[in-house]
């Protein structure tokens, strides 16, 4: 098998925050009635997560498991590892109505972290991320600028991105520009007010 | 600029992640129909000034498609509810009753 | 003389001295100054000139409503014109020039226009430049462009960076004068996060100017303490610098905050633009005084009283050494007062009002200032500044009792609430009879998506002028903002405000009130846009009775200060006119941005490389290192053909073409759609999306389709190769896959929600290349691996196999008439297997080739292309597509359509072949003529060009068009006029060029 590649090759850039392009991660999207037993086991069992609710993400170890409509699961895992679970996960399926595919290399999957990762996103996504309303454990799909993005908080300062593997390029340099040094905001960081008056 | 809440993923959406979709309600006319009908179906599009229906699509988000009843005058939202429905189910034309009194839903006016 | 005084200056430092220049003049003033205060200082009192008459003009504001000291700041690329010289904070190096003159500020040629301004009349733009219309392109838009226009075009890119932030509040201020803190503080203190936004450096507004205590202490006192107050509450955030720019539906709204625009050399974006949702919004934006409508009220040195009394208190400028002070109302004594108590001679206060003011007009009594009620200023004399001012009765048409020496004028009619950002979203406005102003109406707000009122005016901007009023209301008002949020507010008292009881104003709208015609010609409402009384009552005796009609007519409130000063004064001069009441004659509407913002803000980070998304293919890198000359399909980049060192383009494609249709060639396919449709109902659901059959499909097939949108119209085409039983993936064009993609989602859950299907889009999924020519198999059986033979793959089959190392799903298609296979690979190994295709196919000769050769090879196939044959307008029966129309089926998108009569019409244009007589390549779009002329003269058609190209394999030029009755008149020649001048000779022919029987891609 020929090396596969990620769109930007771990391409990464140090501003307000730390933006990295992943590299390749396993993705699969599986559709179908997320009552059904048979969706939910092919879902827990290929990410080793539990289900989450809506607009959550469940983490667990390699793998996670997001929530990405009411009939819609973006199952995380190893790259390596992502046609063999596709298999497993429909023979789990059986006769059950439901479609899962691995889409890992349609997408991009970027990290964004330190104090200001929060801002960065806030430049970009039209969504709440002061902590009160968003915070790790929650999911979200959204605009980034122009194009379509998912997020996520893993911990209180960093932040998953996945979007598609086209425009990896222009994502990179959307939070690169929202990154720039001398462009904190200061809302979400320190005491609010803090960066105000003269 | 709206902000819509999105009866599918429970997300209140900027308008910049949602797609208009037009009047709700619709009854599609396929072969066989009458070319009145089908002309209505395809071109014929109330526009009120108050009470409407409309579709949305919550493009830039959980990409499901919902109905918005909402006032295109005040832009009061009464409700956003399932697209999976071909009339307003009664707790939203109850809803807008209550903020509008005497106005009724087309097949009872 | 004006000067910088001993007394005063609360905003600046005079330890600091800072260094800029005006029109190349080095100047200097003090760190806190504004541009408009340090010039005041150095006695320039002349800053810019006027938009039509080109007149001297001076500042007469202090802040954001400023008409007149508009600049160019900057150099170079740095350079932005239209600059308040009220809101520029002074920084060392600071440049600024003076616009709308020429040669020069003090000499200007258009100034003659002033001269000629009884033949520039109200409505002179309107008729003269109606007709005729030849004269714009040759002497209106030329001469006016020079002559007229307020600043200049920046000559450079912008060298400044600009970002936009998305904020969510429960409660946005607006404004942070004493009403906005107070709100601000009483929304907070029920938990609500508040958001306060104040436009210029400084918190506190006016009222440390004005005067007054707030619970026994000074106005500054009690601005220090809250804004600290606040500044300790982690639920408040304060941005000052920070425009509150429009407020938009269900509570968006957007600040403006300039980052650098004061520190140039910080670093950082210049401007930043927050995109705000809020729950209820607080609007605290003050109050603006009105100037009085006098003759030569234009005059530099002429200026609004609370204006004079702001560069007095905040930056020590005094602007006259010997000022006439004219009034309505008791405010102006405040100015009187501080320039008396200053050590400035105050020579008259003339009131308006025949018993005059209340205690303000003892104290300046007391002070020795003469006062002379029931006058009015009759006339300013002076030229770059004021001379002189004749004084008159109020009442009277303007017999000038005396004359008085002077330098310079304060002026007061009363005050307007800011009611812009209450209005943007729909707010109404009721009159409010005494004080002579427009104030919301607490009945009619904007409203919310909750059906109520979502903007809360407080203070000043709600009409209430005095300080204790002010605090009241703006506690209340933050109270009722936190409630509407859905916080219960904190019981509290507002803060007590004491300040001298006033008098109540008389209302005045000309001075004196009967003023004869060649006064009220002189008299400003509108400065910047040079609009005066006599405009508006010529406007009136026109038949502009309409304020939104007089507005365009006479340009009253449209230039770039949106009539913040004239708007009022212009309303009473227009119901004074038509004999109504102002309330009858209403207000224009406010709309947003509240002042100017910049392009770079509205664009934020969308300039440049990411101005908007380019997608980019696996191999797109590769293409790059390899002569692509790029062409955009959708977002994507894709090579329109590849040029080599000194070939041109046209060259590049035929040899592209020649070579795949000898050789091989590949192309990077990976931008078709690719959509898997899977589930019970599956087939079904592709029957009613395709015009044909997709359900009898068998696995391991693929089949041709075309879809119409329910108006019978072709969306898009492409190939559908069945997986399994309940699988199919749907092929699209490049610029259809999302499109289909939503296509398919709309009518899955919104019309058959019953029917088991998913759709997922795997078109990133996968890098797609096209293995297309003669040696197509050989290079594929090079790499090795699966049985590409024509036994084991017949034309439209696809297989899942491994080529080489790569896992590879090959359908065998054409959209070229040749042997061709289309590969799919995992999209990371894309790269890598084109170019283990390129190392293997170099004994065969391989190529890339780019859109153009593939065009050129689909069109001597007579293959359609959706955007060229297609658009909107045509369905499948005109293109020749019948057969690929299921008669079977009761029902597919587009069927029903497709039976209204205008469809079946034998007349439609139909698809055809056309071949030039002499070989040339016909004009793309050409019409093909008819015999004689329609209804507006212009030649009958019968026909158009839908795709030409010169074809390298027959060496001539082919083309396909829609042409009436086209498929009847084989052999016919039809005449089609160039935009060369030319007319190009073609004959109808079979669109099918190349290889009619389809022998070459079926071997
Ligand atoms: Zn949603």
């Amino acid at each position: 098998m020929s090396e596969p590649v990620s769109a930007l090759k771990g391409a990464s850039f140090d501003g307000l925050a730390h933006v990295e392009e992943c590299g390749l991660q396993g993705m699969i999207t599986l559709r179908g009635a997320l009552s059904a037993r048979a969706v939910q086991k092919a879902a827990t069992v290929a990410s080793g997560a539990s289900l989450p609710d809506a607009n959550r993400a469940n983490m667990a170890g390699e793998g996670g498991l997001c929530w990405m409509s009411p009939d819609e699961l973006l199952i995380l895992c190893p790259y390596p590892r992502a046609a063999e679970t596709v298999e497993t996960m429909r023979k789990t399926l059986g006769k059950t109505h439901a479609l899962a595919v691995n889409v890992s290399d349609a997408r991009a999957m970027f990290r964004v972290s330190g104090g200001a990762a929060r801002e960065v996103l806030a430049k970009l996504c039209p969504v709440d991320l002061s902590p009160a309303a968003f915070g790790p454990g929650q999911f979200r799909r959204t605009r980034m600028a122009q194009i379509a993005a998912a997020i996520w908080m893993e911990d209180d300062e960093s932040f998953g991105i996945v979007c598609f593997r086209s425009v990896a390029e222009y994502a990179f340099n959307l939070l690169k520009a929202a990154a720039q040094p001398g462009s904190a905001v200061g809302v979400f960081a320190a005491r609010p007010g803090a960066i105000s008056g003269d | 600029m709206l902000i819509l809440h999105c009866p599918n993923c429970g997300v209140d959406a900027d308008e910049t992640e949602l797609a208009p979709g037009g009047q709700a309600h619709l009854k599609r006319f396929g072969p066989g129909s009458s070319d009145e009908d089908f002309h209505d179906y395809l071109f014929a599009r109330e526009n009120p000034r108050g009470v409407h229906f409309e579709r949305w699509r919550h493009a830039h988000g959980c990409g499901k498609w919902f109905h918005a009843a909402r006032d295109t005058a005040t832009l009061e939202v009464f409700a956003t509810y399932s697209a999976q429905t071909t009339e307003p189910p009664q707790a939203v034309l109850d809803a807008i009753a209550a903020r509008r009194p005497g106005w009724t839903w087309r097949h009872e006016s | 003389m004006s000067t910088r005084i001993a007394a005063h200056g609360r905003l600046i430092d005079r330890a600091k001295s800072v260094g800029f220049t005006f029109n190349g003049k080095p100047m200097r003033g003090y760190a806190g100054d504004t541009l408009a205060s340090a010039l005041l200082a150095g006695d320039q009192m002349v800053m810019g000139r006027s938009y039509k008459y080109h007149r001297p003009r001076g500042a007469v504001a202090s802040g954001a409503e400023e008409p007149n000291a508009l600049m160019g700041l900057g150099e170079g690329a740095k350079f932005e014109p239209n600059q308040r010289a009220t809101t520029t904070e002074l920084f060392e190096g600071l440049t600024a020039r003076s616009q709308n003159h020429w040669p020069g500020l003090e000499f200007d040629v258009g100034a003659v226009n002033g001269r000629l301004s009884r033949f520039l009349p109200a409505g002179f733009y309107y008729k003269m430049f109606i007709h005729p219309r030849a004269f714009w392109k040759h002497v209106y838009e030329p001469v006016i462009r020079q002559a007229a226009g307020l600043g200049r075009v920046p000559g450079g890119r912008d060298a400044d960076t600009y970002e936009h932030f998305h904020c969510f509040t429960d409660v946005l201020v607006i404004g942070g004068g004493v009403a906005g803190l107070q709100a601000a503080r009483s929304a907070a203190a029920s938990g609500a996060s508040v958001l306060v936004l104040e436009q210029s450096a400084h918190w506190g507004g006016r009222a440390p100017v004005d005067g007054g205590t707030v619970d026994g202490a000074g106005a500054d006192d009690f601005v220090r303490e809250t804004v600290a107050e606040l500044e300790a509450m982690p639920n408040v955030t304060l941005r000052n610098r920070c425009m509150g720019a429009g407020v938009y539906d269900h509570g968006y709204a957007l600040g403006y905050e300039r980052l650098t625009d004061h520190a140039p050399r910080a670093g950082g974006p210049r401007h930043r633009l927050w995109r705000i949702r809020a729950r209820r919004i607080v609007t605290a934006t003050g109050a603006i005084e009105r100037p009085l409508a006098f003759a030569g009220n234009d005059v530099p040195g002429v200026m609004l009283a609370s204006a004079m009394r702001d560069y007095l208190v905040n930056w020590a400028v005094a602007p006259g050494r010997r000022v006439i002070v004219a009034t309505n109302n008791d405010d102006a004594y405040r100015t009187a007062i501080t320039l008396k108590t200053s050590g400035i001679d105050v020579l008259r206060i003339l009131d308006a009002r025949s018993s005059g003011g209340g205690a303000l007009m003892q104290e300046a009594r007391a002070l020795g200032i003469r006062i002379d009620c029931g006058r009015a200023i009759g006339r300013v004399s002076g030229g770059k500044r004021v001379r002189s001012v004749a004084v008159c009765a109020q009442e009277g048409t303007g017999g000038a009792l005396e004359e008085v020496e002077c330098d310079a004028v304060a002026m007061s009619g009363g005050w307007s609430p800011v009611v812009h950002l209450w209005s943007h979203c729909g707010g109404k406005l009721i009159w409010d009879e005494a004080r002579a102003h427009f104030r919301p109406d607490p009945e009619r707000p904007p409203r919310g998506a909750d059906g109520e009122g979502f903007v809360i005016p407080a203070g000043a901007a709600n009409g209430e002028l005095a300080l204790n009023g002010i605090l009241g209301d703006a506690d209340e008002a933050g109270k009722t903002a936190a409630r509407g949020a859905g916080f219960k507010p904190a019981r509290s008292k507002a803060p007590r405000g004491e300040t001298v009881e006033e008098a109540p104003l008389q209302p005045v709208w000309l001075m004196p009130r009967h003023a004869d015609a060649h006064l009220r010609a002189k008299a400003w409402l509108d400065y910047q846009n040079d609009v005066k009384v006599s405009d508006v009552r010529l406007a009136a005796q026109e038949g502009y009775h309409s304020v939104e009609h007089t507005k365009r007519y006479t340009t009253l409130g449209m230039a770039t200060d949106q009539g913040k000063l004239s708007n009022i004064n212009g309303l009473a001069t227009l119901a004074d006119a038509i004999g109504s009441e102002i309330p009858q004659v209403g207000t224009t509407t406010f709309r947003p941005p509240y002042t100017p913002i910049s392009m770079g803000a509205i664009a934020g980070e969308a300039r440049g490389a990411i101005f908007q998304p380019v997608r980019r293919t696996p191999m797109h890198g590769w293409h790059e290192a390899n002569g692509a000359d790029w062409e955009p399909v959708g977002q994507w980049r894709r090579p329109y053909t590849y040029l080599r060192d000194g070939e041109s383009q046209h060259d590049a494609v035929m040899r592209e073409v020649r070579n795949t249709r000898q050789a091989v060639g590949l192309l990077d396919a990976s931008t078709l759609g690719k959509l898997l449709v899977k589930g019970p109902d599956a087939g079904r659901f592709l029957d009613m999306l395709y015009t044909n059959m997709m359900s009898t499909l068998k696995p391991g097939k693929c089949r041709y389709g075309l879809m119409c949108s329910e108006n019978g119209f072709l969306i898009d085409d492409g190939v559908v190769a069945r997986i399994d039983e309940h699988t199919f993936l749907c092929h699209t064009t490049t610029g259809g896959a999302e499109r289909i993609h939503a296509h398919m989602e709309e009518w899955l859950q919104t019309e058959w929600w019953d029917w088991q299907v998913h759709v997922a889009n795997l078109t990133e999924q996968f890098a797609q290349v096209a293995v297309v020519g003669p040696d197509a198999r050989k290079l594929l059986e090079r790499l090795g691996g699966m049985d590409l033979s024509a036994g084991a793959m017949a034309f439209m089959e696809w297989r899942d196999g491994r080529i080489a190392e790569f896992d590879a799903r090959v359908y065998r298609i054409s959209f070229s008439g040749e042997l061709s296979f289309e590969v799919a690979v995992p999209a990371s190994q894309g790269l890598a297997f084109w170019e283990a295709l390129m190392d293997a196919g170099r004994e065969f000769g391989v190529m890339p080739y780019g859109t153009e050769a593939l065009h050129v090879m689909r069109a001597e196939k007579g293959f359609i292309m959706i955007g060229d044959e297609t658009d909107g307008t045509v369905i499948p029966q005109d293109l020749g597509l019948g057969w690929a129309i299921s008669k079977k089926k009761e029902d597919y998108l587009g069927k029903r359509a497709q039976a209204r009569p205008h469809m079946t019409d034998p007349t439609r244009w139909k698809l055809v072949g056309l071949e030039t007589v002499d070989g040339a390549v016909l004009p793309d779009g050409a019409y093909a003529l008819a015999e004689g002329v329609n209804a507006n003269g212009q030649r009958n058609v019968q026909g158009r060009v839908t795709s030409t190209y010169m074809s390298p394999t027959l060496g001539r030029g082919i083309a396909m068009g829609l042409v009436l009755n086209g498929p009847d008149r084989m052999g016919e020649v039809l005449e089609f006029p160039g935009t060369d001048g030319k007319t190009y000779q073609a004959r109808i022919v079979d669109q099918v060029f190349y290889d009619k029987d389809g022998e070459k891609q079926n071997v």
